[in-house]
């Protein structure tokens, strides 16, 4: 394969993967803490879920996506060649 | 006892250097024991820090350009992560945050979402290929993606007005602990603590800064962690405070309803910026105003400068992507512990099964409280029996949020050396966003407005001289405003993460992630978006004109009004105007692969 045709697959590859780390960004950062107060009848570790997910749930499910997301970007990028020294 | 390359070495170094900080904190420890006064371990422990920063500063001393603008692009990822979260982590998270959820309960917990969320989009959309772009600066990026000056002139403008209201608030913060740790006047206290900063970073740049900073990181994350821990096994709460507070919080429920939050009168009369609790703990809010704050906070963050900048030092593309990653788990650290630490201390206040609490108890026992008399003398707490019953009720005891962070230890009956140690952990979060913050507008004022506008010819030397007296000067016009103390520390931090999403989120992700974007939309863009915010801002916050806000748009969110205006205008003029030349296309291929030579040089 050329090199253009490569860095196409790459990029719709990593356009895909900013796709799905956006939704789930977006999932956790708006629409969990939209429904807040219907989240708030049911409890998590003691919490009110709602609560929960605002002091801390939102922010552990962040800490996990960005390390997940690092480690997929780093895939594509050595699948398609374009991964550094 | 140190073989080989600093780089190579760090883990060793730092080890040492947290140990060193652990022995002294031991030390104080000892010393109070027999007998050296609180006030004599208060002053060590800030002037002992400081010391140590400057002297980081020193060591890291440098003529290079790429050493000062970009600490040589050798600062691997985990160590750029501390130092990021140091540059992050103001005064306002470190001393306020805890005050804002106690106080704000659920709503205010908008922030943290926003503070740490934020760090998807830097990830994700632009940290990695600003760093392949191998620029200096934000405005770098701009104009050589956009071409022309006036593109990189309206990012400098966009980044010194957001940096500028950040600084300051954070200058207020080291002159607010100097003041109280080392007894001086407020005044002196502000120029004590700009001097501290900018021995950090004024010889090294951004090498010094970096190297400052991780160091930073040690002491504001030991300080904050270490009495919350402390507190939360003294008093039986459990041992690992942060998994274990959902019964504080149904308890605080409870209790809230026994004395009757929200249905007591307030009182008036208390000092200025003092407040009795009136929000419920844990009820959800508005989800409007919750989801607009997270919103400008999050986009705020993934274009506020000095912290995109940091990325710019990491040795890879791959290594600023993980030090993104980094970033965030050692705020996380911090940050999840805020909510922790704010829900315990009101159940030490209110809950009166507790020795602790307060509330419900007569108001001659509560007024003779060390921690109470301490804190009334400086107008941090006040009384007022507003039914004049000599019973403490929950709104008639008033105090500021600060004292969350500040007093928990008295109030949890800790020894005096843990206050000395959460002094010394502000001095530390203020001082290393201070630093970050001044070098991201002197750089931006020396690299692009000299350099690249001014006198693209000046020698190296002329540029670094030029770079040192901007430093010098901002930072005096910051030292200046703060000591005239204009606006609360959190509404100015908040303003920064507005005016930088307003102006600057658009033109920095669509000039990767959209070819078409060229010069005319871009300065569309940040003229339009940025303008829009700032005189929304005008029309609404109370300390202007102070209309009602449209739609529950308050001065704290004006980023909403300015984002959208950004977008659009940037859009509609891009395309309306021609179509970049075949070169920035090419560029932006460029930028959007790990491999292969930056855009720009090492040293440009």
């Amino acid at each position: 394969m050329t090199d253009s045709s490569q860095r196409v697959v790459h990029w719709a590859r990593t356009k895909r993967l900013m796709i799905i780390t956006l939704t789930i960004w977006f999932i956790f950062s708006f629409a969990v803490h939209w429904i807040a107060d219907s989240l708030n009848a049911f409890s998590f570790m003691g919490f009110p879920l709602g609560y929960y997910m605002a002091a801390q749930g939102a922010e552990v499910i962040f800490v996990i996506l960005i390390f997940w997301f690092v480690r997929a970007q780093q895939k594509i990028d050595q699948e398609t060649g374009f991964a550094e020294e | 006892m140190i073989k080989g390359d600093f780089i190579d070495n760090l883990p060793k170094i730092y080890g040492m250097y947290t140990g060193g900080f652990l022995a002294f904190v031991l030390l104080m420890a000892v010393l109070e024991q027999l007998g050296v006064g609180a006030d004599t371990i208060g002053i060590l422990f800030v002037s002992f820090t400081v010391v140590i920063y400057a002297g980081i500063g020193w060591l890291s001393r440098t003529m290079q350009v790429d050493a000062y603008y970009v600490a040589g692009r050798q600062v691997p990822a985990v160590f750029n992560g501390m130092a990021t979260a140091a540059d992050w982590m103001s005064g306002a998270s470190f001393v306020a945050m805890a005050g804002g959820i106690y106080f704000g309960g659920h709503g205010y917990l908008a922030f943290v979402v926003g503070w740490t969320g934020g760090y998807v989009l830097v990830a994700s959309l632009m940290a990695p290929y600003l760093r392949k772009f191998g620029c200096y600066t934000v405005p770098d990026f701009i104009g050589t993606r956009y071409g022309g000056n006036l593109a990189r002139f309206f990012a400098v403008v966009v980044l010194t007005v957001a940096s500028f209201t950040y600084v300051t608030a954070q200058i207020n913060a080291t002159g607010t602990i100097a003041a109280r740790a080392l007894q001086i006047p407020f005044e002196v206290g502000v120029w004590f603590g700009l001097s501290g900063i900018l021995l950090c970073s004024m010889l090294g740049g951004m090498r010094a800064v970096t190297w400052t900073q991780v160091a930073q990181y040690i002491v504001l994350i030991i300080a904050y962690l270490v009495p919350v821990f402390w507190m939360s096994n003294k008093q039986g709460f459990g041992l690992i405070p942060q998994f274990v507070y959902g019964d504080a919080v149904a308890r605080i429920g409870e209790l809230e309803a026994m004395y009757q939050l929200g249905g007591l009168e307030a009182i008036e009369g208390a000092k200025k910026g003092l407040k009795a609790l009136s929000t419920a703990h844990a009820a959800a809010g508005d989800p409007w105003k919750f989801v607009t704050l997270v919103l400008c906070m999050m986009a705020g963050t993934a274009s506020l400068p000095h912290i995109l900048m940091r990325y710019f030092t990491t040795p890879s593309v791959k290594a600023a992507r993980q030090s993104v990653a980094w970033s965030l788990l050692f705020i996380f650290l911090l940050y999840f512990t805020a909510p922790a630490l704010a829900t315990f201390t009101k159940l030490q206040v209110l809950d009166p099964n507790l020795a602790t609490g307060i509330i419900g108890k007569s108001i001659a026992d509560v007024s003779a409280l060390d921690w109470v008399q301490k804190w009334a003398n400086i107008g941090f707490v006040q009384i007022i029996d507003g039914n004049g019953d000599g019973l403490l009720q929950l709104n008639e005891f008033f105090m500021r949020g600060d004292i969350v962070v500040l007093a928990t230890p008295e109030i949890a009956g800790l020894p005096y050396v843990i206050s000395g140690l959460v002094a010394a952990g502000g001095m530390a979060a203020a001082m290393s966003t201070a630093d970050g913050l001044l070098l991201a507008i002197a750089n931006a004022l020396s690299h692009d407005l000299y350099y690249k506008i001014i006198d693209p010819k000046a020698e190296t030397k002329k540029r670094l001289l030029v770079a040192r007296i901007l430093l010098l000067a901002i930072g005096a016009a910051g030292a200046f405003v703060a000591s005239l103390k204009l606006t609360s520390i959190l509404g100015a931090v908040a303003w920064a993460f507005d005016f930088a999403c307003s102006g600057l989120f658009f033109p920095i992700v669509l000039g990767i992630w959209w070819k078409r974007a060229n010069r005319p939309g871009a300065l569309a863009g940040m003229l339009f978006g940025f303008t829009a915010g700032s005189l929304y801002l005008y029309y609404v916050a109370p300390a202007f004109l102070g209309n009602d806000p449209w739609l529950g748009i308050d001065h704290l969110r004006f980023g909403i009004i300015g984002m959208p205006v950004s977008l659009i205008a940037m859009v509609v003029v891009s395309l309306m105007t021609a179509e970049p030349d075949a070169e920035t296309q090419a560029m932006v291929d460029e930028i959007r692969v790990p491999s292969g030579k930056t855009v720009l040089d090492s040293t440009h």
